[in-house]
């Protein structure tokens, strides 16, 4: 058994990770590495390489090349090892069709060897409560909504409280509600955990995850928290002002004089004045309009819509 | 190794579950039943054994194992269930044993269930119980051999159907081996030697002892070796 140290509170440490199917490389050279606590989003446009990278660290294929470590053990060396510590949820959940909800979760519980029969049963309980799925236990899975099918996926990775969670796609398939509900799961266990999900939905990434791995055909793009990856908005830190009782042209240009103005364009009445850098100008651009004594009809920061961002970023002839 | 238990439990129940598991009990008990009383000629063989029946069970499991195997791994990759179960932290052995055990343990239960034929023959005269236990040991032994090489066709495909003709196809040539028919046949066509040894691989001839009595050690052995190959290519071909 060797037993890598990994820094910082690290739980989870990729380096250097490549896969390739027969010519086609859908993973290329990516490293990362997620500390406990850390919820890392993964994001990417289709067949980007998220769900190959996730099989690789979950041990399901094996990589081409490069490595992956699971609290300081191989993934590939010590399999065991690091799958007792990943509570891993496959895309699109699967799950033995013809048995039920609490039969399932029972049989992935056992494999899990929680033991003995008694605490199965606790946990599976909890379980049950904490993903709502008391209604459907008895129903086989087969007959579940895609939702529910969802949440039973969720539920056994998480059955044996795992340090490493790997979520691929979690709140895909629910209604708002739920989708709600799942990230305050995920955020409620954040704490004690490593977290890596991939998901298609931008605000989400926002409202969950305390860093963003945009991966683009198997290559990652960006790695940073998510306030950082909207400051790459052409529009970021930029302020809309409509003014009155002043000629607009006028008006731009004596802005335009001030330092902490950028650059300032005109839209009719409105001023639109972006910061040069990254720090925000809002106190001194207000300031500015008092001493002019501009009559203010509106005064509006915008900031960079994350999915125009990855638009960019990931299409970029569009 | 005691990770093998929870997937026994959960195949195990799965055949109860799916209808495919009693139309097959019947069927096997069925043509198992046909094919002793008629072509078989149980009654006017005057005989109080089974040997009318055991002679059909080869025929009977060229049929019976492919369908009760078909499903156990193809049916795993093709709803991406594989996925989940090698990510748990099993073996590859533990699962291809405790998929392979559960298998096994439901056709031991089938070929038990023509228990009712042993009654009959008691009741029609004094059986000879040595043949009777060794013909059914010998059939759980064969059936054995023949599930594992239907787990490792399963293993090949995700398609259930072609997982059960490959299967099928695999033990009609080790069957056919041992017909005298295919063996003349090939006696002419290949140095004695090989032809000897590769009659030696069949299924009709190493039950045959079985069938009359006997526990021949090499033919035993030749089951549970066979099986053990099967099984151990099964889990070399999981694992790529
Ligand atoms: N077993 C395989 N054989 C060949 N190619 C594969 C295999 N698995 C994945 N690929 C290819 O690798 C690429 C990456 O696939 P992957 O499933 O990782 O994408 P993804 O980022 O998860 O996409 P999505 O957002 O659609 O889930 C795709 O082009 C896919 O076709
Ligand atoms: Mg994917």
């Amino acid at each position: 058994m060797s037993k890598e140290i990994l820094p910082q509170n690290e739980l989870i440490r990729v380096g250097g990770l490549t896969k390739d199917f027969g010519p086609f490389r859908a993973v290329n050279a990516v490293s990362f590495g997620v500390r406990k606590g850390e919820i890392l989003g993964f994001l990417g446009p289709n067949g980007a390489g998220k769900s190959t990278t996730m099989k690789i660290l979950t041990g399901f294929i094996p990589a081409t090349a490069g490595e992956a470590w699971v609290e300081g053990f191989s993934v590939q060396k010590d399999s065991l090892e690091t799958r007792r510590r990943i509570g891993y949820l496959p895309e699109s959940s699967p799950a033995y069709p013809e048995m039920t909800v609490e039969e399932f979760l029972l049989f992935v519980a056992e494999c899990r060897r929680i033991n003995p029969r008694k605490n199965r049963q606790k946990r599976v309980e909890e379980i049950l409560s904490l993903c709502f799925l008391q209604d459907v236990r008895k129903q086989t899975i087969d007959t579940l909504s895609k939702g529910y099918k969802q949440r039973v996926g969720f539920a056994q990775a998480v059955i044996h409280d795992p340090p490493v969670l790997v979520l691929d796609e979690p709140t895909d398939g629910l209604d708002p509600n739920q989708k709600q509900e799942v990230r305050k799961i995920i955020t409620g266990m954040a704490k004690e955990k490593a977290i890596i999900l991939s998901t298609h939905i931008l605000e989400e990434v926002e409202a969950l995850c305390s860093r963003l791995i945009i991966i683009d055909r198997g290559k990652i793009l960006v790695d940073e928290t998510p306030a950082e990856f909207r400051q790459r908005h052409e529009q970021h830190n930029r302020f809309r002002i409509g003014i009155e009782g002043i000629e607009i042209s006028e008006a731009a240009a004596k802005l335009k004089k001030q330092d902490f103005a950028g650059s300032v364009a005109t839209e009719g009445q409105t001023l639109l004045v972006k910061a040069p850098g990254r720090e925000s100008i809002e106190s001194a651009l207000l300031k500015f309009c008092q001493q002019e004594q501009w009559s203010l009809k509106s005064f509006r920061k915008e900031s960079g819509r994350l999915d125009e961002v990855f638009r960019q970023l990931t299409n970029p002839q569009a | 190794m005691q990770q093998v238990k929870p997937l026994f439990k959960r195949e195990f129940a799965g055949y109860f579950r799916s209808p495919v598991a009693y139309v097959f009990s019947v069927v096997f008990l069925a043509s198992a039943a046909i094919l002793t009383f008629f072509p078989g000629q149980f009654f006017e063989s005057n005989e109080a054994s089974l040997r009318t029946l055991f002679q059909f069970f080869p025929w009977i499991f060229l049929l019976m194992a492919p369908a009760i195997c078909m499903r156990l791994w193809a049916e795993e990759k093709r709803s991406g269930t594989w996925e989940l179960l090698f990510t748990l932290p099993l073996t590859t052995v533990e699962a291809v044993l405790g998929k392979f055990l559960a298998a096994w343990a439901f056709f031991t239960i089938a070929i038990l269930l023509t228990f009712p034929m042993v009654v009959t023959v008691a009741y029609l005269g004094t059986p000879d119980w040595g043949p009777i236990f060794t013909g059914y040991l010998g059939a759980i032994l064969m059936g054995g051999s023949y599930l594992a090489i239907c787990s490792l066709a399963s293993a090949l495909t995700r398609n259930q159907v072609i997982a059960f003709v490959l299967s099928f196809l695999i033990c009609l040539v080790l069957l056919f081996l041992g017909i005298g028919l295919v063996n003349d046949l090939m006696g002419t066509l290949l140095p004695w030697w090989l032809a000897e040894g590769i009659s030696q691989f069949s299924f009709l001839s190493r039950y045959e002892a079985l069938m009359i009595g006997l526990l021949p050690v090499g033919d035993i052995l030749f089951f549970i070796l066979l099986g053990l190959f099967a099984l151990a290519t099964t889990v070399l071909v999981l694992e790529r």
